[in-house]
């Protein structure tokens, strides 16, 4: 249909460059949280996260043994020695140009000798050996030693460890996973049991103010929950639920329930009436067709549904700094523990990225995974 | 006890207790109420097929009058009483005491500005990604990609966000993208061209676009004499008529502002954009959501139409605006409608990056503030109905379309 002659080459590129930029856009600050969550503290705050994958340039400054502590000083034909290395064990960091002085970090080439004062002479090899000698006993404290190095990048999965196995109750977040997870699963699942009945209900029985019914369920669609924090809050504390599991996977039942009923239905009413009549006249009650038929022909929008409601309540702050969280704070959920996170380590980017990118994981392997049934359950409950 | 096993066995009682509802009471009703034998056997079945459907219909009906409508009543209740006076009634004075708030009239500033700009953005941005990622191989990799954000909490958004929004002293590297690319400029040509031209120039189309509608909007008015529609019309040319003042403002703005080039900006605390860099997160979740709705819409659009244009010698871009666009506008409404929604609720974005600090407060996080930090109900609840009340046209509207498309 685009076969205009002449031109569709020329605008095929056009949209394939706009799509590339476009899908690069959108892609570019998720990549930026998961690069940055695999570096170290210094890495993220020396550059930028997307210079991580090419090698980067650190001024560092860096100090010898210190020649007074045992074993290190070495007398060889009369001339005091110590050698060594001036980077870390498995650094394979390489010096471009260094210096003994914060004034000139840039004196020296590696393989350089710098003399210093006292007829000490310093030598420093790319890869960070040393050796520093001296016509005389040397005592005290390391020479500094300024180098410009380039590090190759460096990827490492500290972050995961502290913030997945410590244990640590500000940064840790696996006690916030497994909140986040008992909140989730029963959370999706009882919806789903209540509205599916109830669904079936509303398309395949006739009763009077059914009609109404679905206007109501409709209407409910669009009402803000903000407006149920107060009145409910106050219904579970007299009743005796108080903050705690119970209310908040009650609460997400009712605000997930509209939605439920809209979409079940929606299919259901789509499913052939002859297969439902065909049933009726075989003697089959209204229970066992809707466990038997109704239930099995439904199961993409019961996935629909379950995979709204599930990133719906994972992703959820609000319903559990109402209903869940009491002072205690042993009930915190992913999403707060994180945003306590952005107040009391603001600056920690290792960290918060870290964290962020374990509350996010989930959703996005079920997204990925399931993305047709969600991109289904959008449709049927927008376009109709 | 361990909350994981708490977890579970709520499953299993929630689950089969819902089950065993639905199982039992269907048996209670058939065997022992009103049996299908005997002399009445009849007139039991008719009986049971009336009882039939609220037995399915109850939990659903408790759990939504409890959760959904009751609390619409209960914060309508609270917004003119007063929690301090042992909830006497207090007419408007809650409502009072927010209208005199400055910061109330901030956070609805802002929530306009929100619900314009949003909506308008994501269904943009979705109809251009799902329009030329329709024309390509590899569309559907690349619909996924755009489609992901959906997936992410807007927690985690903000924490996305707030990397790229990040600032460092002047002398070191910049770690934001945002400061990072800022730092590129130095008012040069190029500054010109993408700062000043580029923004102005956009602004210049959307002003151009508004006046446009408007146009149209009244002369379909002039035609069709007045009505309910009109009534509708006219409050639409009256927003238009104020987009279009805003964004020829913004458009001198860009031409005439001074630029700070070469020093890193702390974005959250400019007031104006840091409004606008937080709408940006929402823009970039809600995209993908309007793209996938879109390009279904365009899929669905009859070949033959696009042919016969074609066939007529009209350009892809006349096929698209003069051709697809008026076929799909009711999606686009529908994509329109369900983003403002989750506009109106947006607390979670404002809550984590500024808590509303230098000017960025919205309704959502408004209302929070005054219920949990000030423990302010009446204000807190008046606020809440304030979002009932720019959400309820919505509501209305569609239970308006649903009882039509039912009879």
């Amino acid at each position: 249909m685009d076969g205009i002659a002449g031109r569709t080459s020329a605008l095929n590129w056009i949209v394939q460059i706009s799509v590339v930029a476009l899908v690069a856009l959108w892609v570019f600050p998720t990549l930026g949280l998961l690069v940055s969550s695999f570096r170290t503290a210094d890495q993220i705050s020396g550059s930028g996260w997307w210079g991580a994958m090419t090698a980067s340039e650190q001024n560092l400054t860096l100090r010898t043994a210190n020649p007074g502590d045992d074993g290190v000083q070495m007398l060889v034909d009369g001339v005091y020695i110590v050698q060594g290395q001036l980077f870390d064990k498995g650094s394979e960091a390489a010096i471009g140009v260094w210096g003994t002085s914060s004034l000139a970090i840039s004196e020296f080439a590696p393989g350089d000798t710098a003399e210093l004062s006292d007829g000490e002479t310093l030598t420093v090899q790319a890869d960070g050996v040393y050796i520093w000698t001296s016509p005389t006993q040397m005592t005290g404290r390391g020479q500094r030693v300024f180098v410009t190095a380039t590090t190759p990048p460096e990827f490492t999965l500290q972050n995961y460890e502290r913030v997945l196995f410590s244990g640590d109750s500000t940064d840790g977040m696996s006690q916030a996973f497994f909140n986040t997870l008992t909140v989730t699963i029963p959370a999706t699942i009882i919806p789903i049991v209540i509205a599916a009945f109830a669904a079936y209900a509303l398309a395949w029985m006739d009763f009077p103010g059914r009609a109404l019914l679905i206007a109501a369920v409709v209407g409910l669609l669009v009402v803000p929950l903000q407006l149920a924090l107060i009145p409910l809050l106050r219904l579970h504390l007299e009743i005796g639920i108080g903050k705690g599991y119970l209310g908040t996977w009650l609460a997400h039942t009712g605000f997930g329930l509209p939605l439920a009923i809209y979409l079940l239905r929606n299919y259901m009413v789509g499913l052939p009436r002859d297969i439902i009549e065909n049933a009726k006249v075989d003697g089959a009650t209204d229970f066992q067709i809707f466990t038997k038929i109704i239930l099995p022909l439904s199961f993409p929008a019961l996935a629909s549904f379950a995979i709204f409601q599930f990133l719906w309540t994972w992703n959820d702050l609000l319903v559990a700094k109402v209903f869940l969280i009491d002072a205690t704070g042993e009930t915190t959920v992913m999403t707060n523990q994180i945003v306590e996170l952005l107040g009391t380590r603001g600056g920690n980017w290792e960290i918060l990225a870290t964290a962020a990118f374990v509350s996010i994981a989930v959703p996005l392997a079920v997204f990925f995974a399931m993305q047709r049934y969600l991109v289904r359950g959008l449709l049927a409950g927008s376009v109709k | 006890m361990n909350p994981a096993l708490q977890g579970l066995m709520t499953i299993i009682i929630g689950v089969g207790g819902c089950v065993a509802y639905f199982y039992f009471s269907n048996q209670f009703l058939d065997k022992v109420l009103l049996p299908a034998k005997g002399a009445n056997a009849g007139r039991n079945i008719n009986r049971a097929n009336l009882i039939r459907p609220w037995l399915f219909l109850f939990p659903a009906i408790v759990a939504l009058g409890l959760y959904l409508a009751y609390p619409v009543v209960a914060t309508l209740w609270y917004s003119v009483t007063d929690r301090n006076q042992g909830g006497a009634f207090v007419g408007f004075a809650n409502y009072q005491r927010m209208m005199a708030e400055p910061k109330f009239w901030e956070a609805l500033r802002n929530n306009m500005l929100w619900l314009i700009i949003v909506p308008a953005a994501s269904t943009a941005f979705g109809l251009l990604a799902a329009q030329l990622t329709d024309r390509i191989k590899w569309g559907a990799f690349a619909k996924s990609l755009i489609f992901m954000p959906m997936a992410i909490s807007f927690v985690g958004a903000s924490v996305i966000f707030k990397l790229i929004y990040d600032t460092r002293p002047v002398d070191q590297n910049q770690i934001g993208a945002l400061n990072a690319l800022w730092l590129q400029f130095d008012g040069g040509i190029g500054s010109f061209l993408i700062l000043r031209l580029l923004p102005g120039a956009l602004m210049i189309f959307a002003a151009a676009l508004a006046l446009f509608m408007a146009y149209t909007n009244a002369q379909a008015i002039r035609d069709k004499g007045f009505s309910a529609n009109a009534a509708l019309r006219a409050v639409l040319i009256a927003i238009l008529g104020y987009v279009v003042y805003a964004t020829l403002g913004l458009a001198y703005g860009a031409f005439t502002n001074v630029h700070p080039y070469g020093e890193p900006q702390t974005w959250m605390t400019i007031p104006g954009w840091n409004s606008f860099l937080l709408m940006v997160v929402l823009i970039w979740i809600q995209t993908g959501f309007a793209m996938v709705i879109l390009s279904a819409a365009l899929r669905g659009i009859p070949e033959e139409t696009i042919e016969a244009a074609i066939v007529d010698g009209a350009n892809p871009f006349q096929v698209f605006f003069k051709i697809k666009m008026p076929q799909i506008a009711g999606t686009i409404v529908v994509v329109w409608t369900t983003i403002t929604l989750v506009v109106l609720k947006v607390f979670d974005i404002v809550f984590a990056m500024t808590n509303g600090q230098w000017e960025t407060q919205v309704l959502a996080n408004y209302m929070f503030d005054k219920l949990f930090r000030a423990s302010d109900w009446g204000v807190g609840s008046a606020s809440a109905m304030v979002i009932m009340l720019l959400v309820s046209p919505i509501l209305v509207w569609n239970v308006y379309n649903a009882r039509k498309e039912m009879r």
